[in-house]
């Protein structure tokens, strides 16, 4: 990969709305920047219903029939994405530059295809090689998630669940692409298994030149891989900041309040939680969207909070500027 | 291939009088090496084995006392829960309420003991009929289970709204399942186990569904029911760091087995058995060190419970392997201190 540019990916005013019904619009991806440089990890941290699965569909132009509106500007490498037409996209981004590990990928597998083709089809479809030289390459990225060699030849429901997500982690892996979006990729696991995963993910981060986005609602397993976290709540992105510091101590409310209600399993304090619930997306409201929720609220957050940038970390809200 | 057909199966052992069985007045509930295996079927008829999804549990469980069952999916926990509700039956050992052995009650018993336990379900979505507003699955079980008047039920249905509370009441009673948040149908399904005053709730992965911000709020209402109402609480889960929030004691399961049993305090910070430390060493706390080092776990999978290795059933993912051993005899209880037990052989 010849780098172009400083960051591998910068996600500029991305937004993604779905119709619903006649008038109604879901505003699920509203107005998200963030960076993302090269061999790095960021983490989309959000609750269900936050827009965060549909942030990865948005940058991996994975889209449904409603759509409402989709704009802003997705810049791999040096390139918009967004102004290529979808047959180039698909022939030179998806699955080439980009690929993705669905929400529950180990029960996405072809149920009547075997798990060594299936892995290995990215390659003849993107690359044209031949059927022999794509199961090679399966057999290589096997290796790198840690599958042994005789399941290549077993179908799907023959594998545990451990050994379907790193078949899909390993589909995802095989044409080489410089980015992977990982969408709850432990959630449905054991664990151990989950443990086991993320070792997985930290092997390929630290052995091969490929940066993810990690998108998840589990505070606690995203330190494993984090280097960056971006905070996501009502379809905005409301703290983006270092994993170090971010870990040691969130600035945005919203992202204080999640970190406090984590259960630690040796600590003493009580964990808390967050009364009320998220806005709904199809009529958000005006002015800071934790607002409701926030126990620091001032008279001005009734307007939308600016992004303020300090230190290298970025948060909206208005207790910062 | 064998074909798997889920029907647990009972045999009879030699009758032994209810009556005498150890009646202490504190006790609620005692497993009593509790064997729980589903028959393998050939072709539908032939037999092809069993599964052993609980082999050989013991545990008593006073009034009031709240324990947990930790482990991974596939150790048995469930079947053990399910045995527990009656819903299973065991083929070898029991399962004594109250001093009565609940697999030789009679129909009339069995509904007396069905209000006494409560079961709380890990998908709540899914554990309600979606055709039902909340007012009818809330008076179900007191239809089914209790004589009570039409005034009565909706007494206790709107007193136990009020203790799961989801307020105005008013509102929530004719919602249908789809118009609730998960946390809220969290509620009504803990206020459906409630509704009949039970004394014992069995609760599987009650929080395991819902977000990070919602999951302490049910863990709390869960405590404070459980302190209030001294109830006796199973909880069975597979993440460690939230058992701490209400149970005393911890037991841990693997392959049909308990291997470890202890107070919470003393399992969290003097752990014992190998596969014990693994699933601590995998719950992580959030760090950002977390990223830079691997994870020191043992790789492989739990093995089958059809054909379940011989000695210790952990013994194929064990560092800590005795060769000669671990793999012929299988370890008993070693005495840690008396509230700890651990089923492993460098304990010897």
């Amino acid at each position: 990969m010849v780098k172009q540019d400083s960051q591998l990916l910068k996600i500029e005013d991305l937004v993604l709305h779905f119709k619903v019904g006649k008038t109604g619009v879901v505003r699920a991806v509203d107005g998200v920047n963030f960076n993302l440089g090269f061999k790095e990890a960021v983490v989309v941290l959000g609750e269900s219903g936050c827009g965060k699965t549909s942030l990865a569909k948005a940058i991996l132009r994975l889209l449904p029939k409603n759509i409402e509106k989709y704009s802003g500007k997705v810049i791999l490498n040096g390139v918009d994405t967004m102004a290529m037409d979808d047959e180039t996209y698909r022939k030179e981004i998806r699955w080439v530059k980009m690929s993705m590990v669905p929400q529950a990928a180990m029960n996405s597998l072809n149920p009547v295809m075997k798990v060594g083709e299936q892995v290995a089809e990215p390659v003849v479809v993107h690359s044209g090689a031949s059927k022999e030289d794509a199961l090679k390459q399966a057999r290589k990225m096997f290796a790198h998630v840690g599958v042994p060699d005789q399941f290549i030849d077993r179908y799907a429901f023959e594998l545990s669940g451990g050994m379907r997500q790193r078949s899909a982690i390993a589909m995802a892996l095989v044409t080489a692409p410089d980015l992977i979006i990982l969408d709850e990729p432990t959630s449905a696991l054991d664990v151990l298994t989950q443990a086991n995963i993320f070792n997985v993910l930290k092997h390929i981060k630290n052995e091969m030149e490929t940066s993810f986005i990690l998108i998840t609602h589990d505070i606690a397993t995203s330190s494993e891989l984090a280097d960056k976290v971006a905070v996501m709540y009502a379809g905005q992105i409301v703290e983006v900041s270092d994993a170090e510091r971010f870990f040691h101590e969130p600035l945005h409310p919203y992202a204080k309040k999640l970190m406090a209600s984590v259960p630690k399993m040796r600590a003493t304090v009580e964990p808390d939680f967050i009364v009320g619930q998220p806005p709904s997306l199809l009529d958000p409201p005006t002015g800071c969207r934790f607002a409701e929720r926030c126990p620091r609220r001032f008279d001005l957050c009734k307007d939308e909070p600016p992004v303020e940038v300090k230190d290298g970390r970025t948060v909206k809200c208005w207790l910062y500027v | 291939m064998a074909k798997t057909k889920s029907n647990a199966i009972s045999v009879v052992e030699e009758a032994t009088p209810v009556e005498t069985m150890n009646l202490h007045a504190d006790k609620l509930l005692s497993i009593q090496d509790l064997h729980v295996w589903f028959e393998l079927r050939k072709f539908g008829f032939g037999h092809a084995g069993y599964v052993h999804a609980v082999d050989g549990v013991n545990f008593d469980l006073a009034k009031g006392e709240s324990i947990a069952v930790v482990g991974e999916s596939g150790c048995g926990k469930s079947s053990l829960m399910k045995t527990i509700l009656g819903i299973n039956k065991p083929i070898k050992g029991r399962v004594v309420f109250n001093g009565k052995d609940i697999s030789k009650m009679e129909p009339k018993d069995l509904k007396w003991y069905r209000s006494q336990v409560g079961y709380i379900q890990q998908d709540p979505y899914g554990a309600m009929p979606p055709f039902m507003d909340v007012t009818r699955i809330l008076s179900e079980p007191m239809i089914i289970n209790s004589k009570s008047t039409p005034e009565e039920r909706d007494e206790r249905i709107k007193k136990v709204l009020e203790e799961v509370k989801v307020f105005p009441i008013e509102d929530f009673l004719p919602k249908f399942p789809h118009m609730l948040s998960g946390g809220q149908q969290q509620r009504i399904v803990i206020a459906r186990a409630m509704v009949l005053e039970p004394k014992l709730i069995v609760a599987d992965e009650p929080v395991s569904m819902l977000d990070a911000s919602v999951r302490v709020e049910i863990l709390n209402l869960l405590r404070n029911l459980q302190e209030k109402y001294n109830l006796g609480v199973i909880y069975i889960t597979h993440d460690l760091s939230t058992v701490r929030y209400f149970s005393r004691r911890i037991f841990v399961m693997y392959a049909g087995k308990v291997v470890e049993q202890a107070k919470v305090h003393d399992l969290l910070f003097n752990p014992s058995h190998p596969y014990t430390l693994a699933l601590l060493a995998a719950t992580s706390d959030p760090d950002a060190a977390n990223a830079k080092v691997y994870k020191d776990i043992p790789t492989g999978e739990p093995p089958s419970l059809i054909t379940p290795p011989p000695g210790c059933r952990f013994h194929p993912r064990c560092p800590r392997k005795i060769a000669g051993l671990c793999e012929v005899e299988v370890p008993p209880d070693f005495e840690i201190n008396p509230e700890h037990k651990v089923a492993c052989w460098l304990y010897k």
